[in-house]
């Protein structure tokens, strides 16, 4: 860069020091340090207060012990695998909808992406509404003369998850859509003349051709939803509750009911430090990916 | 049979057909799509005008037969939590005042961070901003309670200046992220220039970068309004129910049962409580895909 | 000059009016129609006091929500000036540290330990010898409440027993109603197994498994019989589809449900709703097997502040919650006992009566909460939330994994 040869580059890079502090010290003292922190006192048997008398692994070993959170984790693994590969399809799709120069474009993608602009509690809450069997679609088609017809996700222990799902779609696809749409307009004209030139069918274009184009969006995409697939609390708390019985939970919800309703603290950051492992098992390796191939590539 | 016949025509002629079968599907397809993502806000908006007889007697989807505004009327002013019978106002103005600075400061910092990280970069500058992105994935639940701590050493725990600290904090990376691929994607030249006109750091921040960034700003700041608006953990976690925002507020109203759950009066509540978020981004719609598509997908 | 004494006379203003306002917020989780009221007698008391205002900062979702608010804002140095607790070991901790107020003075002055029935409730107050919190009623879960309603229109007599209760069950079904109305949150689950416990198992089973841990008893016959009850009450509540505990008592007021197990509390949604015990429904205490209560209940706790003139404001409070005429109005609205045994209850109802004629006999155990952690409370209630709903699991299964975590509870 320029900068290098310049003479008075100390002081004009403490200028940029100085206003990178507040980033600095959230990278530091509340990334670093308060995760050290948690995963520190996982090893302890904290209660109610933080206290540093170790036991080395039993929070651990109790909660992998524990139902609860067995079924958390694989909620989570469902919900996250879901709608990954919803949101990433169903977005795609509806963008190249939206590609085909169609009409009232702007009114549709309004449609589409309003949900976005609502919280997760008002999302868990409307859903919760629509699919009560007492009034919402259910009774709808049963009044329609379908007497057996039996949809109520939220009070059926099996499928209460994809209900959240159907919930989460419907809020976070929109986004998906945009950023992929975003990404469509940014290919190249001359791209589409050509393939038309060579016969090549639409379909064809877009899976052979865009898709590896757009690489880089489908990655933002990904971690985007990535990212908030492992928090999902407020959803699920607005929506069902972690019911019906224990069959909805999650791992946020049981980090925060152990920290605060059951007063158990060690518990509470061990389950915590386990959400973080799963983020890291994902995050590394693409990490490696993307990093690695980077500097190989200089 | 329109359809069918026009799609027997000769193709390639006329490649732009009103009513071809193509088209045809196009336009179902969106009208589905459309249908499904509206059908949760007509309900909602029907509901909450309806009256609890109605609710119970009818079906949801059936539009109201005796308008009320009764149901929006006590969710914004007489709904009880205990003995606050307030409604949703007070936590309106509470979300106000807790969104403001926290927009602003959020906003701030993170512009700031993304042009030095794009334009002046320093030793170890990378280091911290990959911790920064890595941050964005650690789990709220895994700094939660340090963050208490944190909060209560330095005197903020419980006061809107801490939940403005928290949302500032937990913003930094995605806007970190999105400012520094906005002002990287800008022209070198520019910055070059500047440079040579011997104008500073903050010179050509002030100057050059900011009146060229206008959309990333407002995508930042719907990101911001939308998450710090719809917050309901950190809100409900450090604050005090004098200061709690809107949401909690809203799952407080809903989850106080005096007698029969008054659906009507949830849903208005509800409705309320996105209003603002809804209105801004009706209001910015084509800025927000514009900015999208200048900072997340060039990154 | 001037100046430095316009200084000096606003900052003794400011500090005058900051003194004389003595606002106390006072978090608590009481938001249904019966609670509410009845907290509205305490703000109402308080804020006939001289300059003293009642700040209500009620947290809605019950009490797992709410005491992880109270006990963050505690610990994060910016507490409330009183708040709603259930006595005994929840906040065992908080007092060892040091954050609540020592109300021994005034307890002595007062002599709450001639004055508190039982003294038992006391003692869940007191730590080494200090008193920390003021118990405000007894709330005792061991009842059944039925819906004459419910029972006229299946064409059957009201069940005066837990046997009745479930042979009659059938006829309710055939009605179209269901037996058992249960909410879906998990202490409901956990209390409403509680007592049967109780009441089937009686209570020297109680007392061995929940106050001494005693795993050999936990894992007893005895012990799977009251499994094998609760499976049995877990088909009987099939089709309760509801959360929230007041929504369950509104099928046993509408007469959508025959009856429900649930605290003493109830009686406040009966109240509101203008039911009258005897005539519009039925409690059967014991579930009309084992006529005994527990005395839990709630206490109010004043975290410590820094300022003598709240802190006078909260033992003025705390003098108040125990007056007698706060204690009979308040606990009227809300449907449970007073905590002293020399108020006049003549308004009270039958069941209230018939509470008080067992806390006089005696026949009374302390609450779940009073002798186990909030951590094995949460266990309990994770296990039995997840057994109520999800019929695959056996009761013996069940009672195979309550055996464990009564082996590992503290």
């Amino acid at each position: 860069m320029a900068d290098a040869k310049r003479p008075n580059q100390l002081l004009r890079n403490l200028n940029a020091k100085v206003a990178a502090i507040p980033m600095v010290a959230t990278a530091l003292v509340v990334f670093v340090g308060c995760t050290i922190w948690t995963i520190v006192h996982s090893f302890t048997k904290s209660k109610l207060l933080p206290k540093t008398d170790f036991v080395g692994l039993d929070q651990y070993e109790r909660l992998w012990k524990t139902n609860k959170w067995l079924i958390s984790i694989e909620n989570l693994a469902i919900y996250g695998i879901c709608s990954l590969v919803l949101s990433i399809c169903i977005g795609f799709f509806l963008a190249t909808l939206l590609d085909q120069k169609i009409r009232f474009e702007n009114t549709i993608r309004t449609i589409i992406l309003y949900p976005f602009a609502l919280s997760f509690v008002v999302t868990g809450l409307t859903w919760q509404w629509i699919l009560n069997p007492d009034f919402g679609v259910q009774k709808i088609v049963r009044s329609l003369g379908w007497e057996s017809f039996a949809f109520d996700p939220l009070y059926n222990q099996d499928i209460v998850i994809y209900g959240i799902l159907i919930a989460a779609i419907w809020q976070g696809s929109g986004l998906i859509m945009v950023i992929m749409l975003a990404g469509l307009r940014g290919i190249d004209q001359e791209i589409w003349k050509a393939a038309r030139v060579d016969g090549i069918p639409k379909w064809k274009t877009y899976i052979f051709i865009v898709i590896p184009m757009m690489r880089p969006v489908f990655v933002t995409a990904l971690v985007l939803i990535t990212a908030g697939i492992v928090k999902v609390y407020d959803l699920v708390v607005a929506q069902t509750n972690g019911g019906p019985g224990i069959a909805s939970e999650v791992p946020a919800k049981y980090v925060i009911e152990s920290m605060f309703k059951n007063q158990n603290l060690g518990q509470a950051f061990a389950a915590s430090t386990m959400m973080l492992v799963t983020v890291l098992i994902i995050l590394v390796p693409y990490a490696y990916l993307e990093y690695g191939g980077k500097r190989r590539a200089k | 049979m329109q359809n069918k016949y026009n799609l027997e025509g000769p193709q390639g002629t006329k490649p732009r057909k009103r009513l071809s079968g193509t088209n045809i599907m196009l336009y179902g397809t969106l009208l589905v799509v459309a249908f499904y993502y509206l059908l949760p806000l007509y309900v909602m908006v029907t509901t909450s005008l309806k009256g609890m007889p109605e609710i119970r007697a009818g079906n949801i989807f059936d539009l109201p037969v005796d308008i009320t505004f009764e149901p929006w009327v006590k969710a914004w002013s007489t709904a009880c939590t205990g003995l606050n019978c307030d409604g949703l106002s007070r936590g309106f103005w509470n979300s106000v005042s807790i969104l403001v600075p926290s927009v602003a400061l959020s906003i701030a910092i993170a512009s700031v961070n993304g042009y030095a990280l794009a334009n002046w970069k320093f030793k170890g500058s990378e280091v911290f901003f990959t911790i920064l992105i890595f941050g964005a994935f650690i789990p709220y639940q895994v700094m939660l309670y340090p963050i208490v701590i944190l909060l209560r050493e330095v005197g903020l725990m419980g006061s809107l200046w801490g939940l403005v600290v928290v949302h500032t904090i937990f913003g930094m990376p995605i806007l970190t992220l999105l400012f520094r691929n906005y002002f990287t994607s800008l022209p070198d030249e520019l910055f070059k220039a500047a440079r040579v006109d011997g104008a500073g750091f903050w010179g050509i921040y002030f100057q050059v970068m900011l009146p060229m960034s206008l959309p990333i700003f407002v995508v930042a700041m719907i990101i911001q309004v939308t998450g710090i608006w719809n917050d309901f953990l950190f809100g409900v976690i450090y604050t005090k129910p004098d200061i709690y925002p809107m949401t909690v507020q809203l799952n407080n109203i809903v989850n106080s049962v005096q007698g029969v759950k008054e659906y009507n009066v949830n849903m208005a509540a509800t409705l309320l409580t996105g209003l603002v978020p809804l209105i801004i981004y009706f209001a910015s719609g084509k800025l927000f895909v514009r900015g999208i598509a200048a900072g997340a997908v060039k990154g | 000059m001037n100046f430095r004494n316009a200084l000096v006379a606003t900052t003794a203003l400011c500090a005058a009016s900051a003194v004389s306002a003595a606002d106390l917020e006072v978090t608590h989780w009481w938001t249904s129609g019966g609670e509410a009221a009845a907290v509205a007698e305490f703000a109402k008391a308080f804020n006939e006091t001289e300059g003293n205002n009642w700040v209500d900062g009620a947290i809605a979702g019950g009490g797992g929500v709410a005491r992880g608010v109270i006990v963050s804002r505690i610990l994060g140095g910016d507490p409330m000036h009183a708040t709603q607790l259930n006595h005994g070991r929840q906040a065992e901790e908080l007092v060892e540290a040091g954050l609540m107020l020592d109300l021994t003075d005034i307890a002595e002055e007062g002599g709450w330990r001639d004055i508190v029935h039982p003294v038992s409730l006391l003692d869940s107050c007191t730590v080494d010898g200090k008193v920390y919190c003021v118990p405000v009623n007894i709330h005792s879960w061991q009842w059944l409440w039925l819906s004459h309603k419910a029972y006229a229109d299946a064409g059957v007599d009201v069940p005066s027993n837990w046997d009745e209760f479930v042979s009659s069950a059938p006829a309710l079904e055939a009605a179209g109603k269901v037996p058992l109305a249960m909410g879906q949150q998990s202490w409901q689950s956990s209390g409403a197994f509680g007592v049967m416990l109780v009441a089937l198992g009686g209570p020297e089973l109680w007392t061995k498994v929940y106050a001494e841990k005693d795993a050999d008893a936990a894992a007893s016959a005895e012990m799977a019989a009251v499994f094998e009850a609760a499976a049995a009450a877990r088909e009987l509540s099939a089709g309760s589809n509801v959360s929230d505990w007041n929504l369950a008592t509104a099928m046993v007021i509408n007469g959508e449900a025959g009856g429900q197990i649930m605290g003493d509390w109830a009686q406040g949604e009966f109240a509101v709703a203008e039911q009258v015990a005897g005539e519009d429904y039925t409690c059967l205490p014991g579930l009309g097997v084992n006529e005994i209560i527990s005395t839990g209940g709630d206490a109010f706790y004043f975290p410590k502040q820094d300022d003598p003139e709240v802190e006078a404001a909260q033992k003025e409070l705390a003098k108040l919650l125990l007056s007698k005429e706060v204690q009979v109005n308040f606990n009227l609205k809300k449907g449970s006992l007073p905590v002293r045994g020399d108020v006049d209850l003549a308004a009270a109802n039958d069941c209230m009566k018939k509470g008080l004629e067992i806390l006089a006999s005696g026949n009374i155990l302390p609450d779940g909460n009073q002798v186990l952690s909030a951590d094995t409370t949460g266990q309990l209630e994770d296990l039995m939330v997840e057994f109520w709903n999800d019929t695959s699991i056996t009761a013996e299964d069940a009672h195979k994994r309550y055996a464990d975590i009564i082996a590992s509870a503290d």
